[in-house]
């Protein structure tokens, strides 16, 4: 290919503009941001003004370890789960495929407001279903809202119930670029489906799984719409508060920018560090 | 060959025997949204399970535009997600192009920063973009406001490139020995070769704008310039609200996208995929 300077930026250009414009600058501009006493106006320099806060903050503590809780519990549970999804989606032994499929993809295309005002619907106290079916079982109702672990596992549930699939399509997609033959000598050798799963699958579908794993990490970190709708502003009493809810609440409600600015470059250091992370473990073994 | 068959079918049943139940464990919600959608309220909020559909949904539709006016953000859900995608597909393939079929100064540059702020929260850029939109640009409360920020996504450009990357030059050569121009190459040439990877990025576009929630919230909360999910939104947790309404709200946003996604499940999901294939 030669050199075609002006073609390419004339193509280019549209693009480049917006994503400067909405993206490369509010990233520096929130790192000065952060930085920035903008309380009163003008606003003024003052490096340790939100990040002395932020280090003294409970209220950023609390949000941190709500946010670090749901994600060392919620990720591993649904990229396992999405893992079985794919694995069992993939099976030639399976029927009706297309059903299935519809079953565990259709949360894909579900907005975050529809699901989470049906979700606060289903675990409601007294007339929500899940709570209905508990009792018609025998098994004493659950106040789901009011306490912090039951709160928590609600959120929990949703977010998995929302994203399982997502995964599970980009996990099927990994499966599906193993060769045939792996399995077939594997089998001609009498290796266990089993065993087949633990030594060929999963070493082979790695790099997919730290990739869904950081795609859900990042996502993860950010929730914000379920625990602002279902538990209602991050209750009870900011039991379920999250950065994002955090950020939210100081950028948006009592209008602190620079403190706001701090909790987001927090996600993003967290972010970062887990990208490294990822790099780390699918690195080229040389 | 019979034990082997016997095998085979022992497998088969206990696949079914575990999947069938988690199946109907993920549709519950959806199905129950509907059913509480064609609920009056003193249905919803009764001792009794219910779990079939009743025939109130519109009223509820009804109850729904009391509460909020709901048809209305409805349609600027739409226009604003048509008018996005169609301008998200444009920029993107256009920038994809270039990085695909031309060198150029600068390119490993765009490329590393492309990718390299992939991963970096969305939360890290909200606030300089509310302030700059609201406040600098004052275009709070307007389409623009919805439709332009969101045009930076980088996934789209990573999409395109990689669709163009795989055509053979060629084809593109060709064109050139004839004299086309460059820009006739793009849009007759390569767009149509693209259409099946153009309508697979179109449909998550499409998608991320009709359920985007928190920049909408924030840039569009005069009820009259309100998207259908923010219009919604503000109903949750209200106490003297229509559920029924609500859920019939919800059913409105989630449904067209589900016959959507039934009858392009194939772009579907090669866009979603995408993201794993780099």
């Amino acid at each position: 290919m030669r050199y075609r300077n002006a073609t390419a930026y004339r193509f280019l250009t549209p693009y480049l503009l917006i994503f400067a414009i909405f993206w490369i600058w509010p990233i520096i501009s929130s790192f000065i941001i952060s930085f920035q006493a903008t309380r009163t106006v003008p606003w003024r320099f003052a490096p340790t003004f939100n990040w002395g806060r932020l280090i003294g903050d409970p209220a950023f503590y609390n949000a941190l370890k709500n946010t670090l809780l749901i994600l060392v519990i919620q990720v591993p549970v649904m990229i396992s789960l999405a893992i079985v999804m794919a694995v069992l989606l993939n099976s030639p032994l399976l029927k009706a495929r297309g059903l299935y499929r519809f079953a565990f993809f259709a949360p894909v295309v579900v907005g975050e407001v529809a699901y989470s005002a049906v979700f606060r619907l289903m675990f409601s106290l007294d007339f929500g279903i899940v709570n209905k079916l508990l009792d018609s079982v025998g098994l004493s109702k659950i106040d789901w809202f009011s306490n912090v672990t039951p709160a928590m596992a609600v959120i929990m549930i949703a977010v998995t119930w929302r994203w399982a699939g997502y995964n599970a399509i980009i996990l099927l997609a990994g499966l599906q670029s193993i060769p045939d033959d792996v399995y077939e000598a594997a089998t001609l050798d009498r290796v266990s489906k089993l065993k087949q799963f633990f030594y060929i699958t999963l070493p082979l579908l790695k790099p997919v799984i730290v990739f869904c794993a950081v795609l859900s990490i990042i996502g993860t970190m950010q929730l914000f719409t379920e625990p602002f709708l279902i538990t209602e502003r991050g209750g009870p009493g900011g039991g379920t508060e999250t950065l994002g809810l955090l950020l939210y609440r100081q950028g948006f409600r009592s209008l602190n920018f620079g403190y706001a600015s701090a909790v987001a470059y927090t996600m993003a250091g967290l972010a970062i560090a887990i990208t490294l992370v990822q790099l780390w473990l699918t690195r080229d073994p040389k | 060959m019979t034990s082997r068959s016997q095998a085979r079918l022992g497998r088969s049943i206990a696949l079914h025997l575990f999947l069938t139940p988690l199946a109907l464990i993920w549709l519950f919600p959806l199905w129950m949204m509907v059913v509480f959608s064609t609920m009056p309220d003193n249905g919803i909020f009764s001792p009794a399970i219910e779990m079939l559909p009743h025939d109130y949904f519109l009223e509820n539709v009804n109850n729904l535009q009391r509460d909020t006016n709901f048809i209305g953000a409805i349609g600027i859900s739409v226009g604003v997600a048509v008018t996005y995608t169609f301008l998200s597909v444009l920029l993107t393939s256009m920038a994809g192009w270039a990085l695909a079929r031309y060198e150029f100064i600068g390119k490993g540059g765009v490329v590393a920063i492309i990718f390299g702020t992939i991963t970096l929260p969305y939360a890290v850029v909200l606030i300089p973009q509310f302030i700059m939109v609201a406040r600098d640009f004052a275009l709070a409360n307007t389409w623009i406001a919805l439709i332009v920020p969101p045009l930076f996504n980088s996934l789209g450009v990573l999409f395109m490139r990689q669709a163009f990357s795989m055509m053979p030059a060629e084809l593109f050569d060709a064109a050139r020995v004839e004299g086309v121009k460059e820009w006739r190459i793009f849009l007759f040439v390569a767009l149509p070769l693209a259409r099946p990877m153009l309508a697979a990025l179109a449909i998550i576009l499409f998608l991320a704008s009709w359920n985007n929630y928190l920049w909408p919230l924030l840039i569009n909360s005069q009820p009259g310039a309100m998207t259908a999910p923010v219009a919604l939104g503000t109903l949750v947790g209200l106490t003297k609200v229509s559920w029924g309404g609500i859920m019939a709200g919800a059913v409105m946003l989630t449904v067209p996208m589900l016959v959507v996604f039934v009858l392009l499940q194939r772009h579907f999901i090669a866009g979603i995929a995408a993201g794993a294939v780099k």
